[in-house]
């Protein structure tokens, strides 16, 4: 990263694509602040109607696991198949279960 | 890290290249990769962003404001379609900044094909239905690259491409339909786009040095010899409909191959553009410095803005 102080920040942008849908990440741009993040969005990422909410976060705020974690941090889920219900027999006949 | 951690972390990597895994931005990844995605994909920026020159050049003499509106949207999505990129290039590490410029101090490269110029409205159409119809080949191939912030990018491009092609050939279409004089037009523009055109898709697989690593990388999936004679199966048969001629007198079809035969790309000119001398490289070139520089005051009172509305708020 530079320093130039006239760099704008990086800003990552999420759109809701209908009401009732989750705000999904769509990509990335450089703005001054807010406001002109979220416009700049509309005008590159919702083009054909995309969306009808934007979320636009400093991409300096977001934090991530580690990749190479990726193995132990996830694995307390592996061993427990009795989450999905699936894993249920139900007995012969039972209806609405 | 020793050798040996580097050599296993390059077997992981290729194991999940292999296994049509997507490496992500904080995945390890063989420095190599990283260098040839970051060439790759800002060039690839660079071309959207100096591709809306020559078009720009007509949208104020647009034959009606139906195309002129057409025009607008299209080079529009050009512009974001460079953003796009350049927000792909950034996942690697390197600074929108430096990106930049290298492109305005003319280090960095971007598509020969920008550097023809657009001498009629015709031109318009060539250009999106051969120029952005070459570059649809590459880019769907490109939506299964392996690196995913590039992979996404593509997918985004691909959707909003194919009315850029579409509108091209319309364009096209109705001059050949029109007067002896706007027919002419459009078999002139042709005969311009054609060859450069072909060019897009790069060297011959034989002189591709770097083809085979980005094939097993799976940045690339198709070698371009491949890309160009699906382009060029597929166009052959477009202009026959509109009832242009292909300017290649040795164009036939193969009914062994199954695809046409065609003559030969003159490479003295292709290296020649690539090297800086086609008809507008400086023009190209001095077009985005100026206008970033021209740019950069905006730039300064936007921060500046930002800043004091951000000091107004605390104050509140
Ligand atoms: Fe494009
Ligand atoms: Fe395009």
């Amino acid at each position: 990263m530079s320093d130039n102080p006239n760099n704008w920040p990086l800003w990552e942008v999420f759109i809701q694509s209908k009401r009732g849908l989750d705000h999904k990440h769509v990509g990335s741009l450089h703005a001054a602040d807010a406001e002109m993040a979220i416009e700049n969005a509309r005008d590159v990422y919702t083009r054909r109607q995309e969306g009808n909410s934007i979320w636009v976060v400093k991409a300096e705020h977001i934090h991530a696991s580690r990749p190479e974690d990726a193995e132990s941090f996830y694995d307390p889920a592996d061993d427990k198949v009795y989450r999905h219900p699936t894993f249920y027999t139900m007995p012969e006949g039972a209806k609405y279960i | 890290m020793s050798m040996t951690d580097v050599k296993n972390l390059e077997e992981l990597f290729q194991a999940k290249i292999d296994a049509e895994l997507k490496i992500e931005p904080k995945d390890w990844m063989p420095d190599a990769y990283r260098r040839t995605l970051v060439r790759q994909i800002s060039q690839h920026a660079h071309s959207e962003v100096v591709g809306m020159l020559p078009e720009g050049n007509w949208i104020t003499r647009a034959p009606s404001l139906k195309r002129k509106a057409i025009l607008l949207a299209k080079v529009q999505d050009e512009a974001g379609h460079g953003l796009y990129l350049y927000s792909a290039v950034e996942t690697m590490g390197t600074s929108r900044e430096q990106t930049i410029d290298d492109l305005l101090s003319g280090k960095a490269k971007y598509s020969s094909i920008f550097n023809y110029p657009t001498l009629t409205w015709a031109d318009i159409g060539a250009i999106g239905w051969l120029v952005d119809g070459a570059a649809i080949m590459n880019q769907v191939m490109l939506c299964r690259t392996s690196y995913g912030p590039y992979a996404r990018a593509m997918v985004r491009i691909c959707k909003e491409e194919s009315f850029h092609q579409r509108q091209g050939y319309e364009i096209m279409a109705v001059l050949a339909k029109g007067s002896p004089a706007q027919k002419e037009m459009a078999q002139d523009a042709l005969n311009r786009w054609w060859w450069p055109s072909l060019m897009m898709f790069g060297p011959t697989d034989a002189n591709s040095p770097h083809s085979a690593q980005s094939m097993k990388w799976k940045i690339k999936r198709q070698s371009n010899d491949e890309l160009r004679q699906t382009f060029i199966d597929r166009t052959v048969q477009q202009a026959e409909v509109i009832g242009l001629t292909i300017p290649d007198p040795d164009l036939k079809w193969n009914a062994e191959t199954k695809h046409y035969d065609w003559g030969t790309i003159d490479w003295t000119e292709f290296n020649n553009v690539v090297a800086g001398n086609g008809p507008c490289n400086k023009e190209r070139l001095a077009a985005r410095n100026k206008a970033h520089n021209n740019g950069a005051w905006v730039r300064e009172a936007a921060v500046a803005y930002a800043a004091k509305k951000a000091k107004r708020k605390q104050a509140a």
